[in-house]
C-alpha cells in the first residue's frame, strides 16, 4: 500500500496536517463535565464525575484524578467486549500522564478538609468511532471536559456554591506515526495499520514537554524524535487556538 | 596470510557484534550486513570458511530440516495421526500414511501411544514451519529398551565427528547400537554397562566440544572404563 | 513526579544523595544463564534494583488465536514481586504492569528476528525482586540478555537507561527519591548498532534544551550498559569453557 506519495497522504493532507477538530462540551447533563470530540472521523466522548472521597495518606491535601478509557465494540469491528485490553490501558495511561504531569488541574484546590476529605475526579473516555489516533482525540476530549467541569461543592453541602474546575493550563498531545522514513501527524486508521512506530508528545502552554510515549514494534531515530518535538510544540499551539 | 590466522581464533560473539568488513568477507550463517559491516545475529563462535564469515550458535532450539533423522516422543494421539515432540519450537505430526503398518481410522493408539519414543525422518518443512515426519525409511522404528541421552543439538556434529569417525569409534569400542538424532537426542542400546559408558562418553563430548584432541580423550576414557574394548585405530581429526 | 519534599536531591557541588554526579549511572551487574529450566535467563542489579528474567521458547503459541502465521509473537510479562517495594505490592497484574509489559515486548520486537519462527511464541518473564526506580529499563536490559542467552536470533541487544530532572538539574539514571520528588523521568532504550530508539517515555516537565541534554547523557550511558551486557554473555560462555577444562580427567 502506498499511502504517501510526493509528500501527500491518501486523504490529501500534508505530512504535518491535523484533521478537522470539532468539540462540543456540556453534552451530558448527568456528568459534572463532558466533551464530545471529533478528529476527522475519529470520535470520542469524555465525561467527568466528581465525588467527595478520602485523600491518599502521602498527599492529604490533594484531590485525586483517575483516568479510564474504553475501546467499546460500538466504535470499531476490531474492539471486543470485556475488560480493558492492553491498548485501552496504554491509551488511558498516556492521556492520564499528560493531564497529571502538566499540572493541568490544581489538585490543591480540590481539598475539602485536609487529611479527611477531598474531591475525587473521574475522567472516563469512551471511543465512539475509531479512525486512528485515539491518543490525541482522547486527550482533547479529556482536556475539554475538564475545562467545562463544575465541582459540585454546593450540591454535596461542602460549600456555598459550585465552582469551576481549577485549571492551570491546556496540555495538548500530538501523535505521529512512522511509515517508511516519513513521520505523519494525526494518523488515520489506514495509516496506523501500516506504520511501524508511534510517538505521542504532550506539551504545556509554554511549549515545555510534559509527557511522551513511544509505541509500536519498530524504532525511531534521534532525528525523528527531534522533528516530533518541534511539531508537537507548533501543532500544540494551533490546537490550543482552536479549542480556545 | 591474515585470513588463515583468523581461522584459528575461536572468538565468542554476541548479537550485534561486528565480525568483518563486508568488502573483505561474505555474510554467512547467522549474520547480517549493516552499513558495510557484517554483524552477528546470534550468540556463538565466530567462524570463517574461505571468504565467508558466520556464527556457530552456542544454543537455541533445533530447527528441523528436510531429510534430518530425529528422535521424537509421542505426546498426543489423534484418530489419523500422532503428535510428536521433536525438541523443536513446533510439534511434529506423524500421519498414519507415514508409518510402516496399515492403521485403521481411530486405531492409532494400538500402534503408538503417548510416551513412546520413535526414530523418524523429517519429510517436509514448509514456509510457515509446518513439519511432517515419516517412519517409512530403513532403520526407522519405535524404540524399545536402551537409553535416551539428550544433548544440545549444536553439539551433534561433534558426536558424529568428521566423516562419522567419532560415532564409529563409540559404536566399535562400546559394542552398542547408537542412533543419533539431529535434534539432540541419542539412543543407545546394548549391554547395560557398555550403554552407561557410551552415554558418559557422549556427555564428555558435549561438555568438551571445544577441546582440540577430543577423540583421543574419548578413546582413553572408554579404554579405561572398558579395558576389554577393542583397540581401535582411528584417524585423529 | 508528584511528591513534595524538603530533601536536597542535588547539592551545590552537583552531588546527589547517593553520592553520584549528575551524569553518573548506578553500579550495574549482569549475569547470564542463571536459571536451569529457562531457554535463556539473566539476573541484573542496577543500584538497589534486583531483576530476574527468563525466556521460554520459541515454542508453540498458546492460546492459538494469538498465533501469527508469518512470525513469532513476543509475550512479555513484567511483574513486581510483593516484597519488592516499601509497602507490600498486591500480587497480580495492574494497569502499570500491563503497560510496561506491552512497551517491553514492542521494544524487543524491533530487534528479534521473529520472522524465523512463524506461529511460535517467545515468552519473556521479568520479575522485579527489589525496586528502586528504573525497573522497566532494568527489566528490558535483562530481557535482551536473556533472549541472546536463549540463542534467539536478534540483530542487536537492547540496553535501556533513564534520564530525568531533579532540583532543576538534568540527571542520569534516577534513583527512587529522585523519581518520587524530582521533576521529570525519561526512560529510553536503544539499538546500539544504529542508535535507533525502541522505547521512550517521559513524564514531568522539561524544556527542549533539558530534554536534549538528558538524551545525550542517556545515549552515552546506554552504550556503557551495552558493554556490560556483552561482557556478561561472553563471560557465560567462557565459564562453560572453564568448566570443560576442569572436568578433564
Amino acid at each position: 500500500m502506498n499511502l504517501l506519495s510526493d509528500g501527500r497522504r491518501e486523504d490529501g493532507r500534508q505530512l504535518d496536517e491535523v484533521r478537522k477538530i470539532q468539540v462540543e462540551t456540556g453534552v451530558i447533563e448527568s456528568a459534572e463535565g463532558s466533551a464530545r470530540v471529533k478528529l476527522g472521523e475519529t470520535e470520542v466522548m469524555a465525561g467527568i464525575k466528581i465525588i467527595p472521597g478520602t485523600p491518599y495518606p502521602d498527599a492529604p491535601g490533594d484531590g485525586v484524578l483517575t483516568t479510564g478509557a474504553e475501546l467499546i465494540p460500538l466504535a470499531h469491528e476490531s474492539f471486543e467486549p470485556g475488560p480493558p485490553s492492553e491498548d485501552a490501558i496504554e491509551l488511558a495511561r498516556v492521556v492520564d500522564r499528560g493531564i497529571r504531569e502538566s499540572g493541568m488541574v490544581d489538585v490543591k484546590k480540590l481539598c475539602i478538609t485536609e487529611g479527611e476529605e477531598i474531591w475525587m475526579v473521574f475522567i472516563d473516555i469512551y471511543a465512539l468511532n475509531y479512525d486512528g489516533n485515539l491518543f490525541d482525540a482522547c486527550n482533547l476530549a479529556a482536556v475539554c471536559a475538564l475545562k467545562s467541569a463544575i465541582v459540585p461543592w454546593k450540591q454535596y453541602g461542602k460549600g456555598e456554591e459550585d465552582l469551576p474546575m481549577p485549571v492551570t493550563c491546556t496540555p495538548i498531545s500530538v501523535t505521529e506515526c512512522k511509515i517508511g522514513n516519513d513521520l505523519i501527524v494525526d494518523p488515520n486508521f489506514n495509516e496506523e495499520a501500516i506504520s511501524t512506530a508511534r510517538l505521542t508528545v504532550t506539551t504545556d502552554d509554554i511549549g515545555n514537554f510534559r509527557a511522551m510515549q513511544k509505541g509500536g514494534k519498530g524504532s525511531i531515530t534521534r532525528g525523528d524524535l527531534s522533528l516530533c518535538l518541534d511539531r508537537a510544540v507548533e501543532i500544540g499551539k494551533q490546537i490550543r487556538k482552536i479549542i480556545g | 596470510m591474515e585470513k588463515r590466522n583468523a581461522k584459528r581464533t575461536r572468538e565468542i560473539v554476541v548479537p550485534g557484534d561486528i565480525l568483518a568488513d563486508a568488502s573483505d568477507y561474505r555474510a554467512g550463517d547467522n549474520t547480517y550486513e549493516l552499513d558495510g559491516k557484517i554483524r552477528a545475529n546470534v550468540m556463538g563462535i565466530k567462524n570463517y570458511r574461505d571468504d565467508v564469515v558466520g556464527v556457530i550458535p552456542m544454543g537455541g532450539f533445533y530447527m528441523p530440516v528436510t531429510g534430518d533423522t530425529v528422535i521424537g516422543i509421542i505426546n498426543d494421539v489423534g484418530p489419523s495421526n500422532w503428535m510428536l515432540d521433536i525438541n523443536a519450537p513446533y510439534p511434529a505430526p506423524l500421519h498414519v500414511s507415514e508409518v510402516p503398518w496399515k492403521v485403521e481410522f481411530g486405531d492409532t493408539s494400538r500402534f503408538l501411544t503417548v510416551g513412546d519414543v520413535v526414530l523418524l525422518k523429517v519429510l517436509m518443512v514448509d514456509e510457515s514451519k509446518k513439519i511432517q515426519v515419516t517412519m517409512k525409511d530403513s532403520g526407522l522404528r519405535k524404540i524399545e529398551g536402551g537409553q535416551l541421552v539428550e544433548i544440545s543439538h549444536t553439539k551433534i556434529s561433534r558426536v558424529i565427528g568428521k566423516s562419522g569417525t567419532m560415532i564409529q569409534m563409540l559404536k566399535n569400542m562400546t559394542d552398542c547400537r547408537i542412533f543419533v538424532g539431529q535434534n539432540g537426542r541419542i539412543w543407545i542400546d546394548g549391554d547395560a554397562e557398555n550403554v552407561e559408558v557410551a552415554a558418559e562418553a557422549i556427555r564428555i563430548i558435549e561438555a568438551e566440544t571445544r577441546s582440540a584432541n577430543l577423540s583421543d580423550r574419548v578413546k582413553a576414557f572408554i579404554g579405561k572404563k572398558l579395558p576389554q574394548a577393542d583397540d581401535y585405530a582411528e584417524e585423529d581429526e | 513526579m508528584s511528591g513534595h519534599t524538603d530533601m536536597v536531591l542535588v547539592n551545590e557541588e552537583g552531588i546527589r544523595i547517593d553520592g553520584r554526579k549528575v551524569d553518573e549511572k548506578r553500579n550495574i551487574k549482569i549475569e547470564a544463564g542463571v536459571l536451569k529450566n529457562a531457554s535463556g535467563s539473566c539476573y541484573l542489579e542496577i543500584g538497589k534494583n534486583k531483576v530476574l528474567c527468563a525466556v521460554y521458547g520459541p515454542r508453540e503459541c498458546r492460546p492459538r488465536h494469538l498465533q501469527n502465521p508469518t512470525k513469532a509473537i513476543i509475550q512479555c510479562k513484567y511483574n513486581m514481586q510483593a516484597y519488592s517495594v516499601t509497602d507490600r505490592k498486591r500480587p497480580g497484574t495492574d494497569r502499570r504492569s500491563v503497560e510496561i509489559s506491552k512497551l517491553i515486548s514492542e521494544a524487543l520486537e524491533a530487534v528479534v528476528q521473529t520472522e524465523l519462527y512463524p506461529r511460535a511464541s517467545i515468552d519473556i518473564y521479568i520479575e522485579i525482586l527489589q525496586a528502586n526506580a528504573g525497573t522497566r529499563c532494568a527489566g528490558l536490559t535483562a530481557a535482551s540478555v536473556a533472549l541472546a542467552d536463549a540463542g534467539i536470533p536478534m540483530r542487536d541487544l537492547v540496553p535501556a537507561i533513564a534520564c530525568g530532572k531533579a532540583d532543576g538539574n538534568v540527571l542520569l539514571d534516577l534513583n527512587k527519591e529522585e523519581d518520587n520528588y524530582g521533576q521529570a523521568d525519561v526512560p529510553i532504550a536503544i539499538v546500539p548498532s544504529t542508535d535507533e530508539i525502541v522505547l521512550l517515555q517521559m513524564d514531568g516537565n522539561m524544556t527542549r534544551e533539558e530534554l536534549d541534554h538528558g538524551l545525550d547523557m542517556a545515549f552515552k550511558a546506554a552504550h556503557e550498559v551495552y558493554d556490560v551486557q556483552r561482557a556478561a554473555l561472553k563471560k557465560r560462555y567462557s565459564d562453560i569453557s572453564k568448566k570443560e577444562g576442569d572436568s578433564v580427567e
